[in-house]
């Protein structure tokens, strides 16, 4: 649920990154963070344990610039991937405009995969969305590791919808940005025909 | 969609902003500030150039949340108000009309009950302006004269915010 200020002339956009746990959700905004201007982003909150497991949410504010006279800013979040977290993953999905699905490529983390994605169908219906209508990519990282299935079997098993997807490693950067431009211009799109 | 996209309008925005001016003075806050549920900053009055509103707006979102998860877990629909009690700074968190939160800083100027009482009025005037601004949306939306900046932007437009 965007919020769009006339007085201010500003556009509020909340994108979520979800996925199992270790699969890159909190590097893709560090990368993000590091790589941009500081006057383009906010503080990156992120509430973590001692051991860096989130433990509630990651969040990083971006400011993108203009359209048509009014700021967009883009408020980015992660959830805790660890499956016993799930109350908390659910209240992070209150209010999102576009989803970003991080998956590991690893072969064994496959199932891992599989069930993060039907908790985030299940999560988004109790909330009253339908991923299927939501913008929506699929960002496949950890593609430099040396146990990855191919893009062939991760699209049959994850990308069953064809949304747009992307490889990636979050860790160098590669199609960190690729990734949340991509879902930046669904919800923008979303937003110009009115939804 | 389970909610709709908030919009706030120039002339309900001056009524907020008008409210929680008068709230900061008569409760002797340090700052003022409405978030929505989601964590969007909403405004903010006082000493905001101190503190960064914007993760003050995300992180109170998200306490509100997790209150209210737990709220639910014992039965209860939501926690209202929350007190956060510090050494020198206080935070007074409230939910105004079941959709905005109020967040008051405050430190040994003021007392609590002196901000719970002010904000309790402010809630109601608030609430009334926020039940205002719904209708508005509401039927602009339905005679179809929405105003929306974006239903002109070209696929150009948003490709520049990335060039």
């Amino acid at each position: 649920m965007s919020f769009i200020n006339y007085a201010s002339r500003e556009i509020n956009c909340k994108i979520v990154y979800y996925g199992p746990g270790l699969c890159g959700k909190t590097t893709n905004l560090q990368y993000v963070y590091q790589k941009t201007a500081p006057e383009a982003k906010g503080k990156m909150i992120s509430l973590a344990t001692e051991t860096e497991r989130t433990l509630f949410f990651d969040f990083l504010p971006l400011s993108l610039g203009e359209i048509r006279g009014f700021k967009t800013r883009f408020h980015l979040y992660t959830v805790p991937g660890q499956v016993f977290y799930d109350a908390s993953r659910k209240l992070i999905l209150k209010g999102v405009d576009g989803v970003v699905f991080v998956a590991d490529s690893q072969e064994e983390r496959i199932d891992a995969n599989i069930e993060s994605l039907e908790n985030l169908r299940i999560n988004l219906k109790e909330q009253g969305y339908d991923l299927d209508k939501l913008p929506y990519i699929i960002q496949y990282n950890k593609r430099d590791l040396p146990d990855v299935m191919t893009i062939e079997d991760l699209r049959r098993e994850l990308n069953t919808t064809n949304v747009p997807e992307f490889e990636a490693c979050a860790t160098t950067g590669e199609g960190v940005f690729e990734t949340l431009k991509a879902v930046a211009k669904l919800i923008l799109i979303d937003l110009k025909r009115g939804k | 969609m389970s909610n709709p996209t908030l919009v706030m309008y120039e002339d309900e925005f001056q009524e907020v902003n008008d409210v929680i001016e008068r709230l900061l003075k008569e409760a002797n806050a340090k700052i003022i500030f409405l978030v929505d549920k989601n964590g969007q900053l909403i405004s903010g009055v006082g000493e905001t150039d101190r503190f960064d509103t914007t993760s003050l707006a995300s992180l109170t979102a998200g306490n509100i949340a997790a209150t209210g998860g737990l709220a639910k877990l014992i039965g209860e629909k939501e926690f209202s108000i929350l007190f956060h009690e510090g050494e020198k700074d206080n935070l007074h968190i409230s939910i105004v009309g079941g959709r905005v939160i109020l967040v008051v800083l405050f430190d040994s100027r003021s007392s609590l009950g002196l901000v719970r009482l002010r904000v309790k009025k402010a809630s109601e005037e608030l609430s009334a302006i926020f039940e205002k601004l719904m209708k508005k949306s509401e039927e602009r939306e339905k005679s179809g004269s929405s105003d929306f900046p974006f239903a002109e932007i070209t696929d150009e437009d948003i490709d520049n915010l990335f060039s």
